[in-house]
């Protein structure tokens, strides 16, 4: 009896999780390529823009292999992947202690919200000319572009993490002996990490936006200088590619980012 | 286990939780036997809650001192271990993981934590429940998962601050039987804060009332009843009878 009532529901399960990780993502895809062909196709129909046909599906998959092999995806992942994780983690550094020190004190959180929510609104790129006279090389202003872009969210989420946590866990885990250390460890960090890594989630997300356009400048490596050579050199092909790459890269870094919120989550949805 | 329970003095403890603000009590002494069921009954407000975080080493008296035997409660210890009103489990860990928190602060090995951690759920008639999400749990249960946190750590003394209270009628007298069938088992001095003298009557072997503000010792008695204890048994009635009248008593007075 067990054998029947323990399979069924496996069975079902199943083929659940094949529809929502396999079937329903292809199509979604597969409508996503579908559009781009049909781009490119009308891109060559019409003689206008016909100089544009690179663009398309085909001419790209073939720029592909060739960008791979000659190592300059490599090369400018690495370039772009460098600045975009020492921005982020600074993001990550300053912005959790402000974050916490937000959620702690009424005080703090009080004096900081109206200039924070100010400073927020202005857009990260706008600095870009203050920035460049400040920091004496272009990659020191990109990383500063992405940790003012990407803060934000680390500390608004930390501090609404630290708003849930019932201040009785504190009385709790010092009366069953808990070290400072422990209190982190077992305590303060299981209860707000789901916080933590859903502001990183979104400043992941605001800091790969802003890493392509700060490339557009000043610097000769990343993706974003990638792109703008291949336009220099007409390499529309080239260029399509790297929008890829730049599309793959990101869902790849926010999947993961999404399957730690995942992980750390413990919040009922009731 | 040769040692049943320990000793416990109050002395002289007096409390104000700021310098030029008003006294919460005054003069407080209380004495408690080894392995014996101390119930505090008073009104809200009385100081009842201070009084327990004092005695749990959770908050420095103003004045005044607790001493365990021959050891004087300073700080926070694994040995004085108190239940809130609430359970406050944390809700991101398992039954298991729950009642073992205490024993991995002391840095148990996993094999020692998993086979006090069974014991302990055991006694809690928990077993079921084992590997679920504590926020799967019903009330009472999850205050049964307190309970056995408090319990793993096989403390000297167990303080309860109205445990009970957020539970309905039929959960509260299985948790208040079961609880002091515990404590007499492993030997363990409780001391249980409450509202209600029925509760005190059914748990205690020693019940003080605490009243007025700045709030005093009123009244003691000694609850000289069987173990087997039922509400309606004529001895029961009578010993609720007198704290009842005592407590009105007190209470006007103050009023
Ligand atoms: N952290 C605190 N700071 C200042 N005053 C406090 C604090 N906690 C409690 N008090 C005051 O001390 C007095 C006693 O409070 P306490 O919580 O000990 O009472 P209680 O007897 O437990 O009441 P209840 O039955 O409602 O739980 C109250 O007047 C309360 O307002
Ligand atoms: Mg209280």
């Amino acid at each position: 009896m067990t054998g029947t009532t323990t399979e069924n529901p496996t069975r079902l399960k199943r083929s659940e999780w094949l529809q929502d990780h396999i079937l329903y993502p292809s199509i979604g895809f597969g409508i996503l390529i579908g559009l781009w062909a049909l781009g490119g196709w009308l891109l060559a129909m019409s003689p206008e823009t016909s100089n544009f046909t690179k663009f398309g599906l085909l001419p790209t998959l073939k720029a592909v292999p060739g960008l791979i092999s000659s190592g300059y995806i490599a090369e400018h992942i690495w370039a772009s992947g460098y600045r975009l994780a020492i921005g982020l983690i600074l993001a990550i550094l300053v912005g959790v202690p402000i974050g916490i020190a937000i959620g702690l004190s009424k005080i703090t959180e009080q004096i900081s919200n109206e200039p924070f929510q100010l400073l927020r609104m202005v857009s990260p790129l706008s600095w870009m000319p203050i920035v460049v006279f400040v920091f004496p090389k272009w990659d020191q202003a990109i990383i500063f572009l992405i940790t003012v872009a990407a803060i934000w969210p680390v500390v608004y989420a930390t501090a609404a993490g630290l708003k849930k946590v019932d201040p009785a866990w504190f009385k709790v885990s010092k009366n069953l002996g808990a070290s400072f250390r422990q209190l982190l460890s077992e305590v303060i960090f299981p209860a707000i990490a789901f916080d933590i890594f859903t502001g990183i989630r979104l400043s992941l997300g605001i800091a790969w936006v802003v890493l392509v356009p700060a490339e557009l400048l000043g610097v000769s490596s990343g993706l974003g200088y990638a792109i703008k050579d291949a336009r220099e050199t007409l390499a529309y092909d080239q260029l399509t590619a790297m929008v890829v790459v730049i599309g793959i890269l990101g869902f790849i870094l926010d999947s993961f980012v999404a399957r730690m919120v995942k992980r750390y989550s413990w919040q009922r949805d009731l | 286990m040769t040692k049943r329970g320990v000793h416990i003095a109050v002395n002289n403890l007096s409390h104000r939780y700021a310098a030029r603000g008003p006294v919460t009590f005054d003069q407080v002494n209380l004495v408690s036997l080894p392995g014996e069921v101390l119930a505090i009954i008073g009104r809200s407000g009385c100081g009842k809650s201070t009084l327990l975080h004092i005695m749990a080493g959770l908050l420095p008296p103003t004045a005044g001192e607790i001493t365990i035997d021959d050891s004087q409660v300073k700080e926070p210890s694994p040995k004085w271990v108190m239940m809130f009103q609430a359970p406050h489990l944390f809700p991101w860990m398992k039954v298991s993981q729950n009642v073992g928190i205490g024993l991995k602060f002391a840095n148990w090995s996993e094999d020692r934590i998993k086979e006090r951690v069974e014991k302990t759920i055991k006694l809690v008639d928990l077993e079921e429940h084992a590997e679920s999400n504590v926020q799967d749990l019903s009330g009472g249960q999850q205050q049964r998962v307190a309970l056995a946190r408090s319990l793993v750590m096989e403390p000297e003394m167990l303080l309860l601050d109205e445990p009970f209270s957020a539970l309905d009628a039929f959960t509260r007298a299985a948790l208040q039987k079961d609880v002091r069938l515990i404590a007499k088992d492993l030997g363990i001095n409780l001391v249980i804060v409450t509202h209600s003298i029925d509760e005190a009557v059914l748990m205690a072997d020693r019940a003080v009332i605490m009243a007025g503000s700045p709030g005093q010792i009123e009244e003691e008695i000694v609850v000289s009843l069987p173990e087997e204890r039922n509400a309606q048994d004529p001895e029961v009635q009578k010993i609720r009878g007198h704290l009842m009248e005592t407590f009105r008593r007190v209470s006007t007075v103050e009023n």
